[in-house]
């Protein structure tokens, strides 16, 4: 299809057409830069971008589920972006999140995507961040980034995100141990789901713990106590959410994050885009060199054929 | 990109029963064939199944049925679809499925069907074709 043909149908909100966009710019294709042209510099000025992680089992599917009712219920376009791991052996994945939030499943003001990570080299943000705009492009008030685990591509989801929220359920004990040094400070807010199990209090305490200077800073709360699974504190999550934002843009934190996270987002693709060309620079040739020094030689070679 | 990106498709079960055995391991399988597999869940009603292929933008979708009512509902998916305009996403089907049943669904516009007996291989390669097929269609325009 014409790439005009295809962006006509996305302005109108053709479903197939939002499908068709997202996976141009997921997947590089031949018209993902006129799309990416034609988004607009101003795509994201009235979204919200909400990263929701946390490990396996705590109950982010469930707790998006909530969140996705309940934006609905004030009327607002959500779209979600589901990730989850992609095989390093096939390079295949299951993307199984929509079971989850099949509820919306008709719902024209709901977009769900499944992303599989596809060990990307710059990272999963140069190909989700591409997708963000895409579904504010399309008209989503909220966007939740929805990925599962603790490593890389966490780190990538934070720096996309206005907000992050891990959400923990009591049993997690080790796993948290081994997030504090890193996550955990880059989360703003911190779900304790399943409140209504043993242990749920001792994580609250431990949590506020490590959030206490945050919170005492501007008085708010970071840690929320839910029960996803019965709707429960969803409403006070939500307010959470709506004050933290108000104070984000008030104070210029989000608009210095975007900025941030664009950067490091242009260099990804920078590095994504030399890969193939330095590739070649280095295939089949063997230099008895230390690969430290070949790769500033060849990054000096680079740069004095660019100045001939 | 250096790499062709992997082919999509969803696996859905539509209508009651809910026997996910078949569903599931298709979906393995094709995970393990650098497939990206988007599963729905069991209960899925044939429009849930088009509006999620639609937004998902996948390039085949498998259906799988055990509880026999495969004739009224894979032709239901195809119906789905055709309304939302995706009506060339190809869709293959797999059940407890009789031999008098198979050229029926064909006709209707079911891309392949399989039986228990299906080996694995023949439905991957099935899928495959299926996800090439409308990946040149889209290559023509």
């Amino acid at each position: 299809m014409k790439t005009e043909d295809l962006l006509a149908r996305f302005k109108a909100r053709d479903p197939r057409a939002i499908g068709q966009v997202i996976s141009q710019v997921e997947n590089n294709g031949p018209q993902c830069s006129a799309i990416l042209a034609a988004l607009g510099a101003d795509v994201m000025d009235s979204t919200l971008v909400l990263g929701l992680t946390g490990p396996p089992g705590a109950g982010k599917s469930t707790l998006s589920g909530c969140l996705i009712r309940h934006l609905r219920e004030q009327g607002q376009r959500v779209g979600i972006i589901a990730i989850d791991p992609s095989s390093p052996i096939s390079g295949g994945a299951v993307l199984g999140d929509r079971i989850r939030i099949m509820d919306h499943a008709l719902d024209p003001d709901v977009i769900v995507r499944s992303m599989a990570s596809r060990g990307r080299l710059g990272g999963l943000c140069a190909a989700a961040g591409g997708v963000v705009r895409v579904l504010a492009a399309a008209g989503c008030d909220v966007i939740l980034i929805e990925t599962v685990g603790v490593g890389q591509s966490e780190m990538d989801i934070v720096r996309l995100a206005d907000l992050t929220l891990m959400t923990l359920a009591p049993g997690f004990g080790d796993d948290i141990q081994a997030m504090k040094a890193g996550l955990l400070e880059v989360t703003d807010l911190l779900v304790a789901n399943k409140a209504d199990l043993p242990g749920s209090e001792a994580l609250c305490l431990e949590m506020s713990a490590t959030f206490r200077d945050r919170s005492q800073r501007d008085g708010i709360d970071r840690v929320v106590r839910t029960v996803a699974s019965q709707n429960q504190g969803i409403d006070t999550l939500m307010d959470r959410i709506e004050a933290l934002n108000t104070n984000h843009l008030e104070q210029g934190i989000r608009t210095a994050r975007r900025q941030l996270s664009l950067e490091s987002e242009t260099l990804d693709w920078c590095l994504e885009l030399l890969r193939p060309q330095l590739l070649a620079a280095i295939r089949g040739q063997h230099q008895p060199i230390d690969p430290r020094l070949r790769a500033e030689q060849l990054i000096a070679d680079r740069n004095h054929d660019q100045r001939q | 990109m250096t790499t062709p990106a992997p082919h999509r498709v969803l696996i859905a079960k539509p209508g009651l029963d809910g026997h996910d055995r078949g569903a599931k391991f298709i979906a393995r399988a094709l995970r393990d064939q650098g497939f990206e597999v988007i599963y729905t869940g069991i209960r899925r009603s044939p429009e849930e199944i088009a509006a999620a292929a639609i937004q998902e933008d996948v390039a085949a979708i498998g259906l799988s049925s055990l509880s026999g009512a495969h004739l009224r509902l894979f032709p239901a998916v195809l119906k789905a679809l055709k309304e939302r305009g995706a009506g060339e996403i190809p869709v293959l089907g797999g059940g407890v499925i009789p031999d008098e049943d198979i050229e029926e669904l064909l006709a209707a516009g079911l891309h392949a069907i399989f039986t228990p007996g299906t080996p694995a291989e023949t439905i991957i390669k099935a899928f495959r074709s299926a996800c090439e097929t409308i990946q040149h269609a889209d290559d023509e325009d």
